[in-house]
């Protein structure tokens, strides 16, 4: 089926936030810091500026409590006088005006008064605490898992035991989401009401974040998303940012106003994927069995929280990688510095941590003289074995079919200095690795995510009212045919209604690849029960409908210790696995990707073309990641904040893609699927890495691998 | 100034100096045309001049007195008329997020409409300029392909 919102795209006609017409609306900019670290002690405002044409507000003007509620109470709206300061770009005062031109001129019309304290950008640094930016010790979360062992020093007898240790340190940069539709949101009140329409992925989430700040109780400010072009992560906890922004002014000015973030400040302002050092430490027994795993995972937070806890989370969780391993110790910590915040972004944790043990295994390989596919399907989870958590896993898990395909299409290496191209080396890598699909641990069991399902028998039409969002993955387009398949009804007679808090119950947010598996199930779920009533021959009141909510329900067996971190992290994982073919340029250094294969084990692809989508997607946003994506940090400041030099991969960049899916059912999803969002993130910037090292020799263990990485190396060994 | 915009000519009073962007999407509510960066990169706002496209955002609106302009809602020909290359869009999965499309849909209708569209090496350099970070461009270029099958068929 294509996509129901298809036609509406590709001629212009969906309408995004920056679209949306709203009589004597006003346009708001956001005053800045220009300092990583300081004490806010004054907002000046230019007197040769006509402020009769303009508005300010500041902190002082928030009727509630300073603050974007998600985990933790940390991150002001605003700075307020005397308060911290915590990174430069960081929202300070909020001006709006009738016109954009106007609005931007009373922004550089007011200048904010700071005074400057030393800041911190380095994890080390951090952790020694030269800089004291977050409680008693700049940790915002640290985690411990322990699997086989009791202690430390049963950990190093393991060790003691190993034939061979391979020990590495693996780096990873910030990445930027890059969506194409910049951060935008407009606010409107009416009657004592807010009413907040923008670009974003979890309505609830600023629903959550705006009652206490505009002290308003939950039926007075309603929350819609616009059409949204784009996400993968970067609208999880933002928006609430422009949200509060908008809302406040709207307040203030008696219109309507709407803030569109330029590109320069988007890339400047907002969270970006952690950067992330992983020492991996791998032991291994005479067969080359692995003995024991020792990760110590370190995160750059930024300077507020965010989702960092969770970002985390799942980055642990995934560190010790689909591989055998009795004796494994996971340490995680994500810490405080001066750099703007980093959050979610697709994988979450997972793509910094699936490089580091990939690399490892990669080096495993070598050491051993084994061939490295070969020795990922020697070591390979698979059904009856244990997870670093203790996780037995039992159903779907896809790991010898998507070592199958993969096998089935290599090929023979390429030769790795091609005929008749001497300044040409190849390489191939692998990569083999998995993604939990769906909440951490307890997570889907304390959220409750619901969803309803509504037959209107006048007119015939079914209504499917969630809060999930289609950020471009297809979701409008999987309800409806989830719902038409379990109602048996005509695909054309099912709405998906657009996601307000006013209209759709609390699905949970739009992450962790659980829309399809988790509130799909919902609805088909709903829509069973739904069609039972219809048949049974049911009415509705007179004009009425007859509905039916639905709240998620764990599958059974689903046992987690948050205290212990042991037991089952996800319900089910995805499997895949990654090949990547690659050309190097002994002249310009040059990366180029040859082929890049994915299996990837969805459970079931209830769309084929709009998995195919997320996969092809999310393969080129890691090999961006891998090979060209970089983030330039100086005193604390994006260096690169314009898409002329914040580089992501164009068509001319991208390989082919060979995309294979794999359909291991997951019985408790719909249809039997799982997970896909996010996972073909995880994979592919190890196997570049890997393809590099195939080529070239050496170790590359921090991405991006730009040119001049390649040059180093080259020169280095001449 | 007078514009011909999707075949029709318009009076249009703007400052010379108007981003064409911008006189598109307010002055005329041609919203179909998006602004993604603002600096000739993303291709987001991708129209066609005079037989050429060009980013709306580098264009001052008075480079175009007397000149034509497409825009994505000049490129179908009603709503059950969709471009070549709109349909093949829809039909292959080429659209996601689809903030981009508009740009790419214009981009890719001028080079199948050339006969330009002649290999799939050739149509990733020509769509070089349109950034896209949902799709991996591989839908899209099959997309294109297809397009460009159908009007070589006809």
């Amino acid at each position: 089926m294509p996509r129901v919102d298809g036609v509406a795209k590709v001629t212009g006609a969906a309408r995004y936030l920056d679209d949306l017409d709203a009589p004597g609306c006003w346009y708001g900019a956001t005053v800045r810091s220009t300092v990583p670290h300081g004490v806010l002690e004054g907002i000046d405002r230019d007197p040769s500026f006509d402020w009769s044409r303009a508005i300010v507000v500041t902190a002082a003007d928030i009727p509630g409590k300073n603050m974007i509620l998600l985990l933790e109470e940390d991150q002001p709206a605003l700075v307020a006088i005397g308060a911290k300061v915590m990174h430069v770009d960081e929202p300070i005062a909020l001006v709006a005006a009738p016109t954009r031109e106007l609005a931007l001129a009373a922004c550089r019309a007011v200048v904010p008064r700071i005074r400057a304290l030393p800041a911190m950008y380095d994890i080390d640094a951090s952790i020694r605490r030269e800089v004291l930016l977050y409680k008693d010790d700049n940790v915002f979360k640290e985690f411990l898992i322990r699997k086989g062992h009791a202690s430390d020093g049963e950990l190093e007898a393991a060790f003691a035991r190993a034939h061979d240790v391979i020990d590495g340190t693996y780096v990873t940069s910030a990445q930027e989401q890059m969506y194409i539709e910049p951060q935008a949101m407009m606010a409107e009140w009416r009657d004592d009401k807010c009413f907040i329409v923008g670009s974003m992925q979890c309505p609830y989430y600023v629903h959550k974040a705006m009652k206490p700040l505009l002290a308003l109780g939950p039926s007075d400010v309603v929350i819609t998303q616009s059409v949204t072009g784009g996400g993968f992560g970067g609208k999880e906890e933002y928006p609430s940012m422009l949200a509060a922004h908008v809302a406040l002014l709207a307040r203030a000015a008696n219109h309507a106003v709407k803030i569109v973030y330029t590109r320069d400040e988007d890339i400047a302002a907002t969270t970006k994927r952690h950067p992330c050092r992983t020492r991996h430490r791998l032991a291994v027994d005479a067969t080359g069995e692995i003995i024991a795993m020792d990760i110590d995972v370190v995160m750059d937070g930024g300077a507020y929280l965010t989702l960092s806890p969770v970002v985390l989370s799942r980055g642990v969780l995934h560190a010790a990688g689909p591989y055998r391993c009795p004796v494994t110790r996971v340490r995680g910590r994500c810490v405080a510095t001066n750099h703007p915040p980093h959050g979610a972004f697709r994988g979450f944790g997972a793509p910094q941590t699936t490089f580091a043990y990939e690399r490892q295994l990669e080096k495993l390989a070598r050491r051993r003289g084994e061939d490295p596919f070969a020795l990922r399907s020697r070591l390979a989870l698979r059904a009856g074995d244990t997870t670093s958590t203790g996780q037995l896993l039992g159903i779907s898990v896809g790991t010898d079919e998507v070592l199958a395909a993969v096998a089935a299409v290599a090929g023979p290496p390429p030769g790795r200095e091609p005929a008749g191209a001497p300044t040409k080396r190849r390489g191939r890598g692998y990569c083999f690795y998995f993604h939990g699909a769906g909440f951490t641990g307890s997570g889907e069991a304390r959220l409750a995510g619901r969803a309803t399902v509504a037959y209107a028998p006048a007119t015939g039409r079914y209504e499917v009212r969630a809060s999930s969002t289609d950020i471009g993955q297809g979701a409008i387009t999987m309800f409806t045919q989830i719902a038409a398949a379990a109602l048996g009804a005509d695909p054309a007679l099912v709405t998906v209604i657009d996601p307000s808090t006013a209209n759709v119950p609390d699905s949970g947010p739009t992450v962790a690849s659980r829309t399809c598996m988790v509130v799909g199930g919902v609805v088909d779920r709903a829509s069973r029960l739904l069609r039972a009533r219809i048949e049974a021959g049911e009415t509705a009141p007179a004009g009425g409908e007859l509905a039916e909510t639905v709240q998620y329900e764990p599958p059974p067996g689903i046992a987690w210790d948050d205290a212990t971190y042991t037991g089952s992290a996800y319900p089910v994982y995805g499997w895949a696995c990654c090949l990547v073919d690659l050309t190097i340029d002994l002249d310009s250094y040059e990366v180029s990707i040859d082929r890049c294969v994915q299996a990837i084990d969805v459970g079931k692809a209830i769309n084929p073309v709009i998995v195919k989508g997320q996969i092809e997607g999310g393969t080129l946003q890691a090999l961006g990641w891998a090979l060209l994506e970089n983030i330039v940090y100086k005193d604390g400041r994006v260096a690169n904040a314009n898409m002329t030099n914040c580089i992501v991969p164009t068509f001319a960049d991208a390989p082919e893609m060979e995309t294979i899916l794999v359909e291991v059912p997951y019985p408790f999803g719909p249809s039997g699927a799982k997970g896909v969002g996010e996972i073909p993130m995880d994979g592919p910037a190890a196997a570049v890495a890997n393809a590099v090292g195939d080529a070239i020799g050496g170790d590359f263990d921090a991405i991006p691998i730009l040119p001049e990485v390649v040059a180093a190396h080259l020169r280095g060994r001449s | 100034m007078k514009i011909t915009i999707n075949g029709s000519e318009r009076e249009v009073h703007a400052d010379p100096w108007a981003r064409l962007l911008d006189v598109l999407r307010e002055d005329l509510r041609l919203t179909g045309t998006k602004e993604g960066c603002g600096e000739g990169e993303c291709g987001a706002c991708s129209v066609i001049l005079d037989g050429e496209v060009v980013n709306s955002c580098l264009v001052a609106v008075g480079q175009c007195a007397g000149r034509a302009i497409t825009t994505v809602e000049g490129l179908a020909r009603g709503p059950e008329a969709l471009h070549a290359v709109q349909r093949a869009l829809v039909a292959c999965g080429g659209a996601q997020c689809g903030i981009c499309t508009p740009g790419i849909a214009v981009c890719a209708a001028h080079i199948v409409d050339t006969g330009q569209a002649t290999s799939r090496d050739k149509i990733r350099q020509l769509l070089a300029g349109n950034i896209c970070r949902c799709t991996g461009y591989q839908l899209i270029v099959d997309a294109v392909e297809q397009a460009a099958a159908e009007m070589t068929r006809k």
